[in-house]
């Protein structure tokens, strides 16, 4: 008889090999390769410098990472928002109607990333749909102009990733016990009061975990702000594939998917960590 | 004797086989932009000449150089790239030099052709489509009419937030550069400062930066002016008549794509055979009559339909027009500065 902890590593064994010759050897060599100079004409000169990681604290490149951030975070906020209020809703609606709502919810993910970017193009564009409806109400004159911008991207982002805060949200919303805010409200609380102190710090790993996945995967993007942004917001996505197909410094677009990478896992422990350190304290 | 003949018949079948399985392990690879030669280009070169060819695509200069820079040429055997580009592999030692004797299509390139700045006499790389850079404007609503990169940067009120501009570095850049008179090779660190301000401050202005649907922005409205290719402005103009083209009175640049043959080729005489298919000038003509880009073929050129010509205005600039503006050059070290520029231009908000 194989022993629990045997059986458990041999279940294991496929899945490991699998991430460590597919994502952990991949992510050592870009790691090593940021340690490198870019050659005259492109390629790797294996010189070893820290010239590419000195870069990243130059303004230029610090002020793109800055304003991914900013960037990616009021989406993370507006998704948030929107997405726990949709969860909350569908957490309260009759059983038998939860699962079809869930299903619409996530019924985009079902097409192409890039075709639903580009059908915010066609509502967005100054000849768009949008445009054409306001002009079939009567409206005359200058469209605005709304694709293009930054506020275009942020439209983007959220819609791409609210999926993901309506599904986590959604989760531990389902599983609260009605009877604990019946509760709450029985002892004077109101609504506000009783959702702050009842609901929200027992659904609040849901909305962490969405939060996370809408940073993360937004920081990185680099197809939104092309397409939305038209080229003329630089998140660190487009650096990253700036460095790799057109400037063709590969050291240095290494080194800025590191610092990318680093984001990422920092804020997807710090997530996990938190979870673990609630569900804990829920069972101590 | 019937029995003999079919062992004779296994034998010969076995030896087919093998001939089959022989070259095609070392087809030739010929690497392309998408759609930018005849579909069947490859399959009908194999017929015709017996070479098992594959076609493989690019999508820009830069993702082929990083393949043909990584592998030091290997796995490929014609390449098209721009001139630029096959400079610097040229300077990498990575190309085989073009042998005339191989290549007898060579004398229907225009004479000017022969005599590119970047490789006089085609020593390392053969023209394959060649044009310029300026304006693709909506006449119906652009007035009057553009003549200057300056309409480009500083529209006038009427187009403001209408103009798109090309985001490639060396585009984007000549643009600014011509706007001030200054070469598109400049590599003067002071100029390159003065043309990053002038192009930072043209954000406000634009609508976008767009490399690939510029045209279509044209016929839906969207925008009334780009900065456009030649040949793709022509894919406005097949769609919407009222689309015009025009050179700046500041002069533009000149840019050639070309084919190129790796040194680390198995298969050089099949090579230069493909090229020799291309430049016969009924293949050749398919790229001008489907792509609607300029080749350097004087006689495919000649035998474009007048009313072609007449349809798309540019098709009918001459080479010696063409030639007048300064050709693309490798700019060796200051492509840092050029990348590092672009950055910061489209990072500045």
């Amino acid at each position: 008889m194989l022993s629990q902890s045997l059986r458990a590593r041999l279940l294991m064994a496929p899945a490991l090999l699998w991430l460590t010759a597919f994502m952990v050897v991949p992510c050592l060599l870009i790691l090593a390769l940021g340690f490198f100079r870019r050659g005259i004409y492109g390629g790797v000169d294996y010189t070893f410098t820290f010239e590419n990681f000195r870069l990243l604290a130059d303004p230029l490149y610090l002020g793109i990472f800055l304003h991914s951030a900013r960037v990616a975070g009021t989406a993370t906020l507006i998704a948030v928002v929107v997405g726990y209020a949709a969860a909350y809703a569908i957490a309260g609606a009759p059983r038998r109607w939860q699962g079809m709502l869930l299903f619409l919810a996530v019924l985009p993910f079902w097409s192409n990333y890039l075709i639903r970017t580009y059908a915010w193009i066609v509502l967005l564009n100054r000849e768009g749909l949008i445009t054409q409806g306001l002009r079939m109400l009567g409206y005359e004159g200058e469209p605005p102009s709304m694709l293009y911008t930054e506020g275009a991207v942020i439209v983007g982002l959220v819609y791409n990733y609210l999926p993901f805060v309506i599904l986590a949200c959604y989760a531990p919303l389902s599983r609260l016990n009605p009877e604990l805010a019946e509760a709450s409200r029985d002892l004077g609380a109101g609504a506000f009061t009783t959702f702050r102190r009842v609901v929200l710090p027992q659904t609040l790993a849901g909305v962490a975990a969405g939060a996370v996945f809408v940073f993360v995967l937004s920081i990185g993007n680099f197809i939104t702000p092309a397409l939305l942004g038209g080229g003329k917001f630089q998140m660190v996505g487009n650096l990253v594939y700036a460095q790799f197909l057109t400037a063709n410094d590969w050291p240095f677009g290494a080194a800025l998917s590191m610092v990318l990478i680093a984001i990422m896992m920092v804020l997807l422990m710090a997530q996990a960590w938190g979870t673990a350190k609630g569900m804990g304290e829920r069972n101590g | 004797m019937t029995r003999m003949s079919s062992t004779l018949r296994t034998l010969l079948t076995g030896a087919a086989l093998a001939a089959l399985a022989g070259p095609a392990f070392a087809d030739l690879v010929i690497s392309n932009w998408d759609g930018y030669m005849a579909p069947d280009a490859v399959a009908n070169f194999s017929a015709e000449s017996g070479e098992p060819a594959e076609m493989v695509v690019h999508a820009t200069n830069e993702e082929i150089m990083g393949k043909l820079i990584a592998s030091g040429g290997a796995g490929y055997d014609v390449v098209f790239v721009s001139s630029p580009f096959a400079e610097v592999l040229n300077n990498l030692g990575l190309l085989e030099p073009i042998d005339p004797a191989q290549v007898p299509n060579l004398s229907n390139l225009y004479p000017e052709a022969q005599a590119l700045p970047h490789d006089p006499g085609n020593a390392f790389s053969v023209p394959y489509a060649w044009g310029t850079t300026g304006l693709c404007y909506r006449s119906d609503v652009v007035s009057p009419e553009p003549t200057s990169w300056k309409d480009l940067l500083a529209p006038s009120e009427a187009n403001a937030g209408k103009v798109t501009l090309l985001g490639t570095d060396r585009w984007l850049l000549a643009a600014g550069f011509l706007a001030r008179g200054y070469s598109v090779n400049d590599s003067d660190q002071a100029h390159i400062d003065e043309v990053q301000a002038d192009l930072t401050a043209a954000k406000a202005t634009m609508l976008a930066f767009d490399d690939t649907t510029f045209y279509a922005k044209l016929v839906s409205g969207e925008a009334n002016l780009v900065h456009a290719w030649d040949g793709w402005c022509n894919y406005g103009i097949a769609e919407n008549a009222t689309i015009k083209f025009a050179v700046p009175t500041e002069g533009s640049d000149l840019w050639v794509d070309t084919m190129v043959v790796m040194k680390a080729s198995e298969n050089k005489a099949g090579a230069f055979k493909f090229i020799n298919y291309i430049l016969d000038a009924n293949n050749h003509k398919w790229a001008a009559e489907n792509i609607l880009y300029k080749v350097p073929n004087q006689p495919a050129m000649e035998g474009l339909a007048p009313e072609m010509l007449e349809q798309f205005p540019n098709m009918a600039m001459t080479p010696a027009d063409l030639t007048k503006f300064e050709q693309l050059r490798d700019v060796g070290e200051a492509m840092r500065a050029y990348t590092k520029a672009v950055t910061e231009i489209k990072a500045a908000q």
